[in-house]
């Protein structure tokens, strides 16, 4: 006899109606939940996993019967807008089908006010939402009551949440959310994961870890990395040399994402297909600086199956279910394993058919990183990042706004604080630093207590002290610090007059948005690619970068590349080290990638698992120093500066360095090989631990990565406001500078809890310094050094990024006194 | 060689003339005229920090400490027998209500035993009193005019501030920005001292009628200062 149906008559009907038979992960997500039980839901794409997390919310709605409003019962969180809208339309079909009594609705940035108000007086029965827009809700005033009904959470792409400081304010968000509605469950919807207890404890809380249903993995995927008749470059970024192979594997397939890396490789890649495009096949471009509409265009069109191709980054990397996807192309090296697994994930949204993906490493370092991901995919390993500990301003912006709410009482908000995971070993000082932080600036020197944004009530509850500070809360909510963004502007420059500035006229078309960082490392006469074209850099004139359309064949000087987002996971670099290590598996390389590491053998030497390399060597009149610690461009790039700093010293003169993710030169004036060779030099002081403490303090006063490290903090805790767009029109010096703040913070107040969240950050944020400090320890007594004539045949890959890449470590009247040096007889006059 | 008088000297520049009268530009910012014995600064905009505060921005309450050290640091090299303030000295309005105690005392000493002039700007049009010193819209001194807000028709020879440049140069692939000096042949537009005073890039079109072709840039370094070609500033 068969077990009676766990599941409502009207469910049971409607799967048999559609062929499918309830999955047991979707039955024992359903169990855990009717024991009030907190569950992590493991589980590849195409497993029903949407589907299994909403089961015991519509189950028990349906049985809660018509006309029972019990206020908000379903709460569901999504890392993009567009994921909480293209949930809601897929629930809708299953609840329309049944006519189920279910109210459904979203809740973003572009819900309306009056919506939104209705939402807080009449709820939904589940209403769909983003983090940002949960820390609104927390913070608001009819909190209590609204989610005092709540008894289900549904997490979606959870592993993808929890890497960020996003992450760190749900979390908090969650924890409210659970003193506010002590019987409330969670359900976690995650990729497969290195260590699914991380994610357990962050959905369960730091003492009560939620259970694990586990899915396994459907077939395995079909991947090949390019075997390009072309010849596969030293160095680069572009992936050119593949172009025409990738157009056609896309004629050759229904539908393909073309994934890069950047925004500035789509662009790309993208005009490189459109190039070759002698069909007319519909390739479109996706990326974050594209218009919202333009964006919504292309993803309408590919659900429509109108698109042939689709050239993306990251902003296509989550669960949405845009279309029929037979092949995913990567471009570049993926960078990490997990990631990887997630973007071929984007095709063949069925669980048993296998999906098809084709790597195309862009250089010769990129081949074997696609080998040891594509080896890290066979055997399901994954380099998901250790968890995080919980920001300090983010704290601080979560304080506030419970602050803004009902308002705490700060022992009981700390122990609440500290059920969230990543804030599990929050220290009671620290808190209090931040909660004195958010009321008056928190600074040793009390002189803004009359200006206090948080008092303490009669009843010694912690409340915002003015309806502005509630305003200016719900302004600047949020995690995600924008880049400052300028306008891409047609316009042209003309020569200016002997000791004259040139003058710039606009008035041309606005073409987008490029990051202003980008834009200050260019000058004038510079080209790059930008919307599909070649463009000539004039200057920039208030908030736009005005530029003039390169003449036609002109090439690119600006490499697009932009290796600072994702740096080489840690795990796929110690691969790549153990494949350079073992020459007897050369064989089932490429012949050039494996005669290329024969031939650095032969000339130099490769480095054992756990060695450092570094090679010296004279070239042009100056001399070259060259380290292959495979630890990311991020942290090669904080050693570069450090590096020079230490070599100034030792009266090498340095002049700069480069550096990409596998390895760092840097060159001098003074002859390193010979310094070494007498004793003068000693590689294993120079590369010795001690280089992160008074090198990395001295470096950090003036870096400008940490003064923007600074600047994100400072907005995140809610120091400065954020800018809004039109704001800037009086121009860009009005607002303060966070860099004259960081200054005079740093002299007069150096253990400020705001400093505090700001080294943190460096430490894996821009500057990696956790990374560099475990190379450190990894290298030290193992540092082989090879003399060499000329470079060696691994040391020309990282070479040849010199060029624009090129930084001076950041002594500033170094590069004044060259500026003075220039001064010219005109001037004088 | 003496050792520290080689310092003493690299933190100032060499002197240049508007008329018959000789200034060197300070490191810190100040202008020095050695003639009369008297110490220019400009933009000193205290108790800045205080007045975000006041609108709940709880910028750090150093500022003007700072600024105050970065001016006593100047007063030390110099020993003025007379220091002008250039207009904005003050935040707004409020700050002789918010400035505390020790930067005031702070103040207090280094007004003692000279004469201390406030000129008026936009920000402070009036000075409070408490504030010690002397109060005046404009100055004339060896034939130059001092005021807050450079007016480009005066025909004369004038320093100003108000304008609080700076200037950005770009070598080797690095872009640095620093607090100038805008030095033309009439004319000095001198930096802001405050520390939370922000920088007006020289490419402005706001300097162009005041500064002409032949200016030059003296922009503050870590340990001197560097005058720079105004060819090779660029714009933000």
């Amino acid at each position: 006899m068969a077990a009676p149906s766990p599941l409502p008559p009207a469910f049971d009907a409607w799967f048999s109606s559609r062929g499918w038979s309830v999955r047991p992960h979707q039955l024992a997500l359903l169990k855990e939940a009717r024991a009030g039980r907190s569950t992590l839901l493991v589980a590849p794409t195409g497993a029903g996993k949407t589907l299994a997390g909403f089961l015991p919310s519509l189950v028990e709605l349906a049985e809660r019967g018509r006309g029972d409003e019990g206020g908000l019962h379903t709460l569901y969180i999504s890392p993009l807008k567009a994921l909480a809208v293209d949930i809601a339309r897929n629930l809708e079909a299953p609840v329309r089908e049944m006519a189920l009594p279910i109210s459904i609705e979203t809740r973003t940035g572009d819900t309306s006010a009056a919506k939104r108000a209705r939402q807080i007086q009449r709820p939904p029965d589940i209403l769909l939402t983003t983090p940002e827009q949960l820390a609104l809700l927390v913070s608001h005033r009819d909190a209590a009551p609204f989610f005092a009904s709540l008894r289900r959470i549904v997490l979606d792409e959870l592993h993808a949440l929890v890497t960020s400081k996003r992450g760190d304010l749900l979390a908090l968000d969650l924890a409210r959310l659970k003193t506010l509605a002590p019987q409330v469950s969670a359900v976690g919807l995650s990729a497969t994961v290195r260590e699914p207890a991380d994610l357990q404890l962050y959905l369960g809380g730091a003492t009560t870890p939620a259970g694990l249903v586990t899915v396994a993995g459907g077939a395995k995927p079909r991947i090949g990395i390019l075997d390009t008749a072309r010849k596969l470059p030293i160095a680069g970024h572009t992936t050119l040399h593949a172009m025409a192979e990738v157009y056609e594997a896309i004629r050759s397939h229904k539908l393909t994402l073309v994934f890069v890396n950047t925004r500035m490789q789509a662009e790309f890649a993208f005009q490189a297909l459109w190039n070759l495009n002698d069909d007319n096949l519909p390739i479109a471009l996706h990326h974050g600086s594209l218009d919202a509409q333009q964006r919504r265009k292309v993803e309408a069109a590919m659900a429509e199956g109108r698109l042939k191709a689709v050239v993306c980054t990251a902003t296509l990397d989550l669960g949405i279910d845009w279309g029929d996807v037979d092949l995913v192309v990567n471009l570049g090296a993926p960078k990490g394993a997990s990631r990887l697994i997630q973007r071929i994930g984007r095709s063949n949204h069925r669980m048993d058919e296998p999906s098809e993906a084709l790597l195309v490493p862009s250089n010769r370092f990129e081949l074997l990183e696609c080998r040891a991901a594509l080896e890290a995919v066979h055997e399901a390993a994954q380099d998901t990042p250790p968890p995080r500990l919980g920001a300090l301003d983010v704290l601080a912006q979560h304080v506030l706004g419970v602050a803004c709410s009902d308002g705490f009482e700060a022992d009981a908000l700390y122990e609440e604080v500290r059920t969230a995971s990543p804030y599990a070993e929050l220290a009671r000082e620290d808190f209090d630093a931040v909660v004195n932080f958010v009321a008056t600036g928190g600074y040793a020197l009390k002189s803004y207590e009359r200006f206090a944004k948080l008092r303490q009530d009669k009843a010694g509850l912690w409340r915002a002290s003015h309806a502005r500070v509630i305003q200016q809360y719900r302004m600047n909510v949020g995690t995600i610090v924008e880049a400052a963004m300028l306008k891409v502007r047609l316009g042209r420059a003309r020569a200016g007059k002997a000791g004259q500035p040139g003058i710039i006229t606009r008035g041309g078309r606005i073409l987008g948005e490029i990051e202003e960082y980008f834009a200050e490392t260019m000058v004038a006469g510079d080209t790059f690619i930008f919307a599909g074209e070649v463009l000539r850099f004039e200057g920039i004139v208030e908030n736009e970068a005005v530029c003039s359309r390169a003449a036609a064949g002109t090439d690119p000087k600006i490499p697009s590349y932009d290796g600072g987002k994702f740096p080489l996971s840690t795990f796929l670099a110690a691969r790549v080290r153990a494949m350079l290590a073992s020459p007897d598996l050369w064989h089932t390389l490429p012949e050039e990638v494996s005669s290329w590491l024969h031939a650095q053998k032969l000339k130099s030497r490769l480095p054992k698992p756990g060695e450092l390399l570094v090679e010296t060597f004279p070239r042009g009149g100056r001399f070259f120093l060259v380290a292959y610690p495979f630890e990311g461009r991020l942290a090669h790039q904080t050693l570069g500066m450090l590096l020079t700093r230490r070599l100034e010293r030792a009266r090498m003169r340095p002049l700069g360095f480069v550096c990409n993710d596998y390895g760092m030169a840097c060159w001098a004036l003074g002859d390193i090989t010979a310094a070494i060779a007498r004793g003068a030099l000693d590689l294993d002081e120079l590369f010795a631990q001690d280089m992160l403490g008074d090198d990395l303090e001295a470096w950090m006063a003036e870096s400008a990565l940490m003064k923007r490290t600074f600047r994100s903090c400072a907005i995140i805790g809610g120091l400065i406001e954020r800018r809004f767009p039109g704001q800037e029109k009086s121009g860009r010096q009005v607002t303060i500078s966070t860099d004259l703040v960081y200054d005079v913070l740093r002299r007069h107040e150096p253990d400020h809890i705001l400093l505090k969240a700001a080294r943190a950050d460096a430490a894996t944020g821009l500057l990696d310094i956790r990374r560099l400090g475990e190379m450190l320890t990894r290298i030290s007594g193992r540092i082989v050094h090879q003399p060499l004539d000329h470079v060696s045949p691994l040391g020309v890959s990282v070479m040849l990024e010199i060029g624009r890449e090129a930084v001076y470590g950041e002594a500033a009247d170094e590069i004044l006194a060259e500026a003075e040096a220039m001064l010219t007889e005109e001037a004088m006059a | 060689m003496n050792v520290a008088a080689t310092v003493a000297v690299s933190r100032i520049a060499p002197a240049f003339m508007l008329g018959r009268l000789a200034a060197l530009p300070d490191i810190s910012g100040a202008l020095w005229l050695p003639d009369e014995r008297t110490l220019v600064v400009a933009d000193l905009h205290l108790e800045k920090g205080s007045a975000y505060a006041a609108r709940g921005v709880f910028l750090p309450p150093y500022d003007s400490a700072a600024t105050l050290a970065t001016l006593a640091a100047a007063i030390a090299r110099h020993a003025p027998a007379r220091i002008i303030a250039l207009g904005d000295s003050f935040h707004d309005g409020g700050a002789e209500t918010r400035i505390n105690a020790a930067d005031l005392a702070a103040l207090r000493r280094l007004q003692a035993g000279r004469d201390w002039l406030w000129v008026t700007g936009n920000h402070d049009p009036q000075i409070s009193g408490t504030m010690g010193g002397d109060t005046a819209a404009t100055i004339m001194l060896s034939g130059v005019t001092l005021r807050h807000e450079p007016d480009a028709a005066e025909k004369g020879f004038e320093i100003a501030g108000h304008l609080h440049p700076a200037a950005k140069v770009r070598m080797r692939g690095r872009a640095l920005r620093r607090r100038s000096f805008a030095i033309s042949g009439r004319r000095c537009v001198m930096p802001a001292m405050g520390a939370y005073a922000g920088g007006l890039n020289l490419r402005d079109a706001a300097f162009r009628p005041l500064l002409g072709v032949g200016f030059s840039a003296h922009m503050l370094g870590d340990a001197r200062l560097f005058r720079i070609d105004p060819r090779l500033l660029l714009p933000d």
